[in-house]
Formats: structure tokens, C-alpha cells, sequence
């Protein structure tokens, strides 16, 4: 029971980070840096509550996220694509951009400046029915499913292998007649519509709104793209692994092993370590960041 | 091509009037956002921008408080820029600020009460800029070692200093029942207040000379030194910088080296200027914003202190309109300005290019060829 438990709670926690890095892998495969999963996901979040609450179903909220994901999505691809501005900029600039939004409309929006009102969401979440519950909420057969069709995707389609020429060479992808640009758009609207389901199923789980409420999630959801070396399936299991150690340091509270700041740190110490290569080096896409 | 072809580009006052060309492109854009979000609350833009222009530049306490942030934002500024003329991306300011500013109070605080104020202050500033550059060696050996990427592990470095410095606040150093820790002993730098009676009451103080002096600092090792010379030279062109024989990965830990020691020099704002103990939080986004400083100040030192002016305006602005629009009306204001700052550079040299090469004499080109 207590391991069902676990497991159910790691599952919980890692929705939002599966389908997040699932658009990260995307993105970062066709070459554009996903730097922007963090406000793509606030910005699926608010939808998720705006629609949710005032079109009083979580299906048109799902469907207001995505719109909201693709949006911010276009965004960054303008500025990216279109104009060439630098994907590290960009980027950071898009999280500022959706975080200040974000707030500035929800006094339009509830008239309060931290929290939207309740919103239902799917139901069962939480409750004690254990298995069935959680997956009345489409959001978590999606996000565990998201990844292993990612893989499929990228590795088993004509159009994955295209994604993948054009993240690492783009020049030769050119030459056989692939249009660069227009896979890099879909890469990066793709990634949109996933970052804005994991802020969506977080919102919905937490049947609000409430000011910055991804707080780092979208990071987090990058170390395991970069943990996982752009693989989706080990993307997957980077996630998994690190929603287990959260999950670990919220039942192990009282115990206090270790100070609970250091388990959050996990992600971000573990990327760095890879990146240096101390165990296994991660390389990525060889065009990431380069349009040109 | 000769140089004298293209008269455009000669002389400082024809490249600062081109380099201002996006930046103030970029402005007038966040300015029309501004005016339609604005709307969007049913008020009337002038009244709200009139707001904000008097909140801060049209009285003493606002301008204070327009100085205090200037500081802030003229160090993570620099740091921004000082990486990026090494063709590198600091996104760890944040973090670096903060470890700075603890550094920094946590000296004031082990001195002895009787140590001069002159030592005192020089040590804590030295102890800002040592933790700030430690912060900041990371990351470059990181990348100079390794190969790693400076942008992902200065993000994730963020969030460790953050948390361990938390940690060490709220577990060991902190004050009951506050985030902040003990006041310290020695190492205040006063308030403007206390020489003009103008600004009483505003947190600005004079690390904003040291602020200054450090931009002047940084220019002239830009610009006027062989090491300086030879970070502008692998930011541009690394392979044609190590063909010509400059080390490129010690170029890189010693930007970011420097890069780190301005963003910790920061910290000395808050911690001895304003508040004479280190709180959590106290960065507050200030290192994510020396990216926009940065970029509207075309990574040169002048401009950064001049383009820090502008958002701390903007930041301050912010309370000043709260009462008709959301305060964090400027944030998107600030995020649109990166954004067009971001995309009308290159765009804008593009233009630039091909307008030179129309323009030019066909005599010249055919010279050239």
C-alpha cells in the first residue's frame, strides 16, 4: 500500500515534467534551445484555470492551455525563426514575459493579485480509489504516453528523421530538399502545445491558478532533457527519477536525513555533472541554438 | 572594401547613433504594447505613463529610489556584457548577486565593530567580488574544461546557490522569526540622504559611485588593455583567436570570472547600503534583468550604466501606476523590450549592410573585387 502509494505520487509529480520534456526534446532535436518551456507551461496553466472557469469545463480549459502554449509558442518562433534573434535571449526573455502576464491578467481576469477562485478540474485526483482515479484525468495517460510516442516519432517516421537532420545539420537536410524553417515551426509549436499540457494538468491538479505556480518546473523539465541526452525514453526515466526523489523527500519529511533544500537540487546538480561529463558526457543536437 | 568607402561607420558619434537605433526601436514598441494593455484595464495611457514619469523623475524620493535600483542593475548589467564580449552567456547573475550580497554581510558582521570605515568597507566589496567570481569560475571552467554549456549550467547553478544559501540563512544565520541575518557591525556605506536632505527617506546610498567607478573599470579593460583585447577577440572569432595565438579557454574563466565579481559586487547595494543584513530573495530578478540592461546597452559599459537608469525607472514606475494598472504592467514592458531589443539587432545590421552596399560607389566595389 505504501509503495502504491509512492508510486501514484511519483506518478503525479512527474506528469507536468513528462510532458514538458517531451517538448523539450522536440524543440532541441529540430535545434531550437528550450529555454521558453517554463513560461510555455505558466502560460498553459492560466489557460487551463481561465477556460476551465469561465467556459466550466476542464476540456475547454485543455483547450484554451494549448491555445495559450501555441501562443507563446509563435512568439518565441518569430523572434527565433523569423528574425533570427539569439534562442538563449529569447528565451529567458519569453519566461519573464509570461510570468509578468500572467499576473498583470489575473487581476483582469479573478480581481486578486496571487489566485485565480477553484476551478473543478477532472476529478479523482487524489482521492483514495488509488489507480482507476488518477487516469480518469486524460492528462496522466498522455504525459506517461508522451515520450515512448515521441520516440516513435523521431526515430520511426519519415518526419522524425527529417526533425533530426535538421537539429544536426541542417545545411545537408537543406540539400535533400527538406524545408528547415517549417520543421523548426512545427518542432517548436509542438513543444507549445506539450509545455502547455504539463502546465495544464498542473493547474487542473491543484484546481487553480496561483502566481508563478510552475516555480522552476520548466527547468527542471530541461535537466531531464539534458540528463536524458535528448533520448526520449531516458528523458522519461530522468523524470521519473527525479519526481521519485521529490516524492521521497515529501513522505521522509519528518525523518529530515537530509535538509529537504538539498533533495530539490537533485536536478540541476545531476545536469550539471552531466554536461561536464564526469559520468557519460551529454552532447546535444549538433545545430542547437544556430539558425542561420 | 577600404574604410573610407563607407564614411557611415567612422567615428564614435555615427556608431553610437546606429547602435541606439534598436534599442530606442525596441522602446517605442513596448511603448505601444504598454498602451494597449493599459487600455485593456479601461484606463487612459498618458495618465498612466504621466503616473509613472511622476513617481520617478518628478520627485526626490522616487529619483532615490530610481538610484538605488540603477546600482543593482549597472552591476548584473555588466556582468551580462563583460561574458558576452567573451562570446558567452552569464545567465547566472542571480545567483552570483546573491552570494555576493551573503559574502558581503557576513564579513560586516565577523569585523569588529571598532575596524575603519574605509577598511571595512574595501574588505566587504572584496569579499562580494570573491564570492561573485567563485560563483562565476564555475561555469567557465565548466565550459573551458569540459565543454559544457554556460547558459544550462549557469541556470542550474541559480538554483543551487539559491537553495544552499537558504539553507544556510534559514537553518543557521538567521535572526528568529526572519529570513534575514544578524545586522552587521561594520561596513556601512550611508545613504545619499544623509549629505542631500533631498533624498531622505530613499534606500539610495553611495555604492552607486562604486557602481560607476566599476563600469569605467570595466571599459577600460574592454578597451584599453591586451587582456581586454583578447577576450573581445575570442568573442568574436575563437579559432582566429587562438590562431593568433590567445589562450581561448583561459579567456573564458577569466570573463566569467570578472563577469561573476560584477554581479557580486551588486549585492553591496542592498546589503551595506540599504539594509545592513543579507535576506532572502533579496535579488529579486535584478540578475535576470542585467540580460535586458545589457542588450539595450549594446553590451558597452556607457550604455549599461545609462540603459540601468532607464529600468530601474521602469521598475520603480511600476509602484508608482499600481493603483490604476497591475504593477507588473512593466515586467511585460521590460520582457518586450529584451524581445524587440533581441530582434531588431540583427535585423537592424542587416539593414544596415545592405543599404552600405547600395549606396557604396560602384568604382569602390569594383576596386575591392
Amino acid at each position: 500500500m505504501i509503495l502504491l502509494a509512492f508510486l501514484l505520487q511519483t506518478i503525479r509529480i512527474a506528469i507536468p515534467y513528462l510532458l514538458a520534456a517531451a517538448g523539450g526534446v522536440m524543440s532541441e532535436r529540430v535545434g531550437v534551445i528550450a529555454l521558453g518551456l517554463e513560461g510555455m507551461m505558466l502560460g498553459g496553466a492560466f489557460g487551463a484555470v481561465l477556460g476551465s472557469y469561465y467556459g466550466g469545463s476542464a476540456w475547454i480549459g485543455l483547450v484554451c492551455a494549448v491555445a495559450a502554449g501555441l501562443f507563446v509558442a509563435s512568439l518565441l518562433a518569430l523572434c527565433t525563426l523569423r528574425f533570427r534573434a539569439d534562442q538563449v535571449v529569447v528565451g529567458i526573455a519569453i519566461n519573464l514575459l509570461v510570468i509578468g502576464a500572467t499576473r498583470f491578467f489575473l487581476r483582469l481576469a479573478f480581481d486578486s493579485a496571487s489566485n485565480s477562485p477553484r476551478v473543478d478540474g477532472f476529478g479523482g485526483e487524489g482521492s483514495g480509489l488509488g489507480v482507476m482515479a488518477s487516469f480518469s484525468n486524460p492528462l496522466v495517460l498522455l504525459g506517461l504516453l508522451s515520450l515512448p510516442a515521441l520516440w516513435w516519432l523521431l526515430w520511426r517516421t519519415p518526419f522524425g528523421l527529417r526533425a533530426r537532420a535538421v537539429g544536426e545539420k541542417p545545411e545537408a537536410a537543406a540539400t535533400l530538399g527538406v524545408n528547415v524553417g517549417a520543421l523548426r515551426l512545427r518542432g517548436v509549436l509542438l513543444c507549445g502545445v506539450l509545455a502547455s499540457l504539463g502546465g495544464a494538468y498542473l493547474a487542473l491538479d491543484q484546481h487553480q491558478f496561483t502566481d508563478s505556480m510552475t516555480a522552476g518546473r520548466g527547468f527542471i523539465a530541461l535537466a531531464a532533457v539534458i540528463f536524458g541526452r535528448w533520448m526520449p525514453l531516458r528523458v522519461a526515466a530522468a523524470c521519473l527519477f527525479f519526481a521519485a526523489a521529490e516524492t521521497l523527500q515529501i513522505q521522509l519529511q519528518g525523518i529530515q536525513l537530509v535538509p529537504s533544500q538539498f533533495v530539490e537540487l537533485i536536478p540541476y546538480v545531476l545536469t550539471i555533472v552531466a554536461l561536464a561529463g564526469v559520468v557519460g558526457k551529454s552532447v546535444p543536437p549538433a545545430a542547437l541554438g544556430k539558425v542561420e | 572594401m577600404s574604410a573610407s568607402a563607407s564614411p557611415r561607420t567612422d567615428g564614435w558619434p555615427m556608431r553610437a547613433a546606429q547602435a541606439m537605433l534598436a534599442p530606442v526601436l525596441a522602446v517605442a514598441v513596448a511603448m505601444v504594447v504598454g498602451d494597449l494593455l493599459i487600455l485593456t484595464y479601461g484606463e487612459s495611457p498618458a495618465t498612466v505613463y504621466h503616473l509613472l514619469l511622476e513617481g520617478t523623475w518628478g520627485n526626490w524620493y522616487g529619483f532615490g529610489q530610481v538610484l538605488y535600483k540603477t546600482m543593482t542593475l549597472t552591476c548584473t548589467g555588466l556582468a551580462f556584457a563583460y561574458a558576452g564580449r567573451a562570446g558567452l552567456f552569464n545567465v547566472g547573475a542571480e545567483g552570483q548577486l546573491a552570494a555576493g550580497g551573503f559574502a558581503a554581510a557576513l564579513l560586516g558582521l565577523w569585523l569588529p565593530a571598532a575596524t575603519p570605515a574605509g577598511l571595512a568597507i574595501l574588505l566587504c566589496v572584496a569579499a562580494a567580488m570573491a564570492a561573485g567570481g567563485a560563483a562565476g569560475a564555475v561555469p567557465g571552467v565548466l565550459r573551458a574544461r569540459f565543454g559544457a554549456s554556460e547558459v544550462i549550467v549557469t541556470i542550474m547553478l541559480n538554483f543551487v546557490l539559491l537553495a544552499m544559501l537558504n539553507y544556510a540563512v534559514a537553518s543557521h544565520l538567521s535572526v528568529p522569526e526572519t529570513l534575514h541575518t544578524e545586522s552587521m557591525r561594520s561596513g556601512f556605506v550611508p545613504r545619499l540622504g544623509g549629505t542631500f536632505a533631498l533624498f531622505a527617506g530613499s534606500a539610495a546610498n553611495w555604492t552607486i559611485v562604486i557602481a560607476v567607478a566599476a563600469a569605467v573599470f570595466a571599459w577600460w579593460k574592454l578597451f584599453r588593455t591586451r587582456s581586454g583585447y583578447e577576450l573581445r577577440a575570442v568573442g568574436l572569432q575563437p579559432d582566429a583567436a587562438d590562431y593568433g595565438g590567445i589562450p581561448v579557454p583561459h579567456t573564458w574563466i577569466r570573463a566569467m570570472v570578472w563577469s561573476g565579481a560584477f554581479a557580486g559586487l551588486g549585492g553591496i547595494n542592498f546589503v551595506l547600503g540599504y539594509k545592513h543584513y543579507y535576506e532572502e530573495g533579496f535579488a529579486a530578478g535584478s540578475g535576470f534583468l542585467g540580460i535586458a540592461v545589457a542588450l539595450v546597452g549594446r553590451n558597452h559599459p556607457i550604455g549599461i550604466v545609462i540603459s540601468a537608469l532607464l529600468f530601474a525607472t521602469l521598475s520603480q514606475g511600476g509602484l508608482a501606476v499600481n493603483a490604476l494598472v497591475p504593477k507588473q504592467l512593466v515586467d511585460i514592458l521590460q520582457a518586450v523590450v529584451i524581445l524587440a531589443v533581441a530582434t531588431a539587432v540583427p535585423e537592424v545590421q542587416r539593414l544596415l549592410r545592405k543599404s552600405a552596399a547600395a549606396l557604396m560607389p560602384r568604382a569602390s566595389l569594383e576596386a575591392s573585387t
